[in-house]
């Protein structure tokens, strides 16, 4: 699960990390608020969405020549007109894509002088089966490429998941960094190790700094946040749980884990409903080989009942793009007569507009197959993956 | 031969909840010798009419000389059920629980480091099965046929399909082992194709990896530096996935745009396996290699 800067910034200082002073605004007239509060000039502006490149990203109503989604402003009067601009407008980075994010709140907080950028994160390295921290002196930048291009500008530490970060390489990160020996390598050997515990203490699968910075005073601190946590971990975190924001969400992929349905939307126009994460890649990718283009990624998974697989059906058939659905399960856990009646109870509730190919193996196969055949539907079937996903594609061509 | 579980299998089944016991009888009725369960709460207890149930992993391996145990414990608890297992001396844990927070695992793997008779294979994987002998795990047995053929792969459905399409080509399968979708976990490729290597049983392995992370290019390694001599197909899952995006297995994310099929598949080719492109073709690929290799895997 992803979270906004500010969320992370409350993680931050709940561990001690050193972050600028700051708080959020829903309104232009809170914003104004907030910024008096801070009693500092100037005051940085920042767009509160799910995503990176928030600097030199632009608003839709704007146009390039507008404002991106970090503005400085010199008095609480200006930071309510950048925040007007902001609230409510659609923000496109290069990590949004062209539809952009509708921004819905802004952080405001303390500029400082900065007299250098640094770039920190913890990460879950999983060939070691380590979580380990990695550095740089190109603060600000994109790592990847300082990874691909310069990988002597980056150390990475590995942490003992049993014992966190040692304070020895603490020190040894801190000091690559161009830390001033003394206190301000401490403090930055000191925020680093507060940076682990806050990851091995939320479950967290990446707490990033970029930038951390060195003021021109001296200090080390954490100009931006960024973390992401383990889905999986969530339900024993419910502070974290409660920073969920369903407006960062596809709404089918929103409906879809409130079922416990694994639901990607994808660009294509076949539906497809499979069982296992496996060979839901597996059909997406026989789909791509017969010429067609898949609408989503739907894993119902094993233990699912009639129930979701009706609910399945129709999240998948709740988007218009989709020409055709084809429903591939190969039954173990999951039994072919349950699908087959879910599918049934969805097609009489919600019509079967597009045609449906289905391909059923495993687990009670033939009963699966005689209930669909006797429910007067207008089905077609398949028997390997293969010819499943040649008709469905033909069907999304011809229509029905 | 087959590798990890056979005839001598003597099965553990840790976590008796409703889906536990399902596949404990699945595993009973397929011929497994299941001698013990566990399940804090239920001690002195039998169930599956036979199989007595023990408070402790320790208490159970002492009575029955169990030597394997597949875990079905709820997510939060399944970590401390591996490390039980471990502590017990037990040396085949195979953790089939979805759903393990990531960093529990990476301090199992830690534990596991001092406890190195152990092997762990998963956590959210099917399990292991050598067809005929040992199930150990939730797949379907009747997709199965004793054989020559060792599969080894991230996912589940993905594997009955590979399994399917090798008994429907008229082959069988000496051991098939879910290695699982999380993107930390215990027994690798690596590891499952050295034993497939060594196993006199195996003559052709299949192994099936999917995006994220880069078990497959270590395989692809393992096999260019000549240790691994039998023919192996290989097939990866997730071609046409988004970047970023989790697909189904915790493990399954192309990030920083690394971690794609296409590397992947350019690897283990640069390595001298056989790839897949599609899905559907994963036995009669197989089933063309052997031929031009004159090798009869029937």
């Amino acid at each position: 699960m992803n979270v906004h800067e500010f969320q992370a910034k409350e993680v931050f200082r709940r561990f001690g990390i050193p972050v600028p002073d700051g708080a959020v605004a829903e309104t232009a007239d809170q914003a104004e608020r907030v910024a008096a509060s801070l009693k500092v000039s100037p005051i940085v502006v920042k767009a509160q969405i799910h995503a990176g490149g928030r600097g030199k990203g632009r608003f839709k109503e704007h146009g390039p020549q507008g404002p991106g989604g970090v503005v400085l402003a010199k008095d609480p009067k200006e930071a309510r007109a950048i925040a007007e601009k902001m609230l409510g407008k659609t923000l496109v980075t290069k990590q949004t894509g062209e539809h952009g994010r509708v921004v819905k709140k802004v952080y405001l907080t303390a500029g400082c002088d900065i007299a250098r950028e640094l770039y920190v994160a913890v990460v879950l390295d999983r060939k070691i089966k380590k979580p380990v921290v990695m550095v740089s002196q190109a603060g600000g930048v994109d790592i990847e490429e300082v990874a691909e291009k310069t990988p002597e500008k980056i150390l990475k530490e590995a942490v003992d998941p049993l014992f966190s970060l040692a304070g020895f390489q603490a020190r040894r990160l801190a000091l690559f960094l161009g830390l001033k020996p003394g206190e301000q390598a401490n403090e930055g050997a000191k925020l680093l190790k507060a940076l682990v515990r806050a990851y091995m203490e939320t479950d967290a699968s990446l707490a990033e700094i970029n930038p951390m910075i060195v003021s021109k005073d001296g200090k080390v601190m954490a100009l931006d946040a960024k973390m992401n946590f383990d889905d999986n971990a969530l339900e024993r975190h419910p502070e974290i749980l409660a920073y969920r924001d369903k407006n960062e969400e596809e709404p089918a992929e929103t409906l879809a884990k409130e079922l416990d349905l694994s639901y990607i939307a994808l660009d294509g126009d076949i539906g497809c409903m499979v069982n296992g994460a496996g060979l839901a890649m597996a059909t997406m990718d026989m789909i791509k080989y017969a010429g067609g283009a898949p609408a989503n990624f739907l894993d119902v998974g094993g233990g699912a009942t009639e129930q979701k697989v009706t609910e399945a059906f129709k999240i998948i058939l709740s988007s218009p793009q989709v020409k055709a659905v084809l429903v591939n399960i190969f039954g173990g856990i999951m039994r072919c007569d349950v699908v087959a009646a879910g599918v049934i109870a969805a097609a009489k509730k919600l019509g079967l507009k597009v045609p449906v190919v289905v391909r059923l193996e495993g687990a009670k196969v033939q009963e699966g197959k005689k209930l669909l055949e006797e429910s007067g539907l207008e089905l077609e079937f398949a028997s390997g993956l293969a010819e499943a996903a040649q008709k469905v594609v033909a069907a999304s061509r011809g229509g029905k | 031969m087959s590798i990890l579980v056979g005839k001598d299998t003597r099965l553990l089944v840790q976590g008796l909840g409703k889906y536990g016991m399902v596949h404990a009888e699945g595993c009973k009725a397929y011929g497994t010798n299941l001698v013990a369960g566990v399940h804090p709460g239920k001690g002195g207890t039998k169930v599956l009419d036979t199989v007595p149930v023990f408070e402790t992993v320790t208490d159970a391996a002492r009575a029955t000389e169990a030597n394997a145990t597949m875990i079905y414990v709820p997510p939060f608890g399944a970590a401390d059920a591996i490390m039980e297992a471990a502590e017990a001396g037990i040396p085949l844990v195979a953790c089939i629980t979805e759903g393990i927070p990531a960093l529990d695992m990476t301090r199992v793997i830690r534990f596991l480091q001092d406890r190195p008779k152990t092997r762990l294979v998963g956590p959210n994987c099917p399990g292991v099965i050598t067809p005929g002998e040992c199930k150990m795990g939730i797949m379907p047995g009747y997709i199965h046929k004793p054989g020559h053929v060792g599969i080894v792969s991230r996912s589940g459905t993905l594997t009955y399909e590979a399994v399917w399409q090798v008994t429907q080509a008229g082959l069988g399968q000496s051991s098939c082992v879910g290695i699982g979708g999380d993107p930390v976990n215990g027994t690798s490729f690596v590891d499952v194709l050295r034993l497939f290597q060594e196993d006199a049983q195996t003559k052709a392995i299949i192994m099936i990896g999917e995006i994220g992370g880069s078990a497959e290019e270590d395989a692809a390694d393992l096999v260019k530096t000549g240790k691994v001599t039998k023919p192996v197909v290989a097939f990866i899952g997730g071609q046409t996935a988004p970047p970023g995006k989790r697909m189904g297995h915790a493990g399954a994310i192309i990030s920083g745009g690394h971690g794609t099929a296409k590397e992947k598949m350019s690897a283990l080719r640069a390595a001298g396996v056989t790839v897949a492109d599609k899905p559907a073709d994963i036995a009669s690929t197989l089933v063309r290699l052997l031929e031009e290799k004159r090798i009869d895997a029937r």
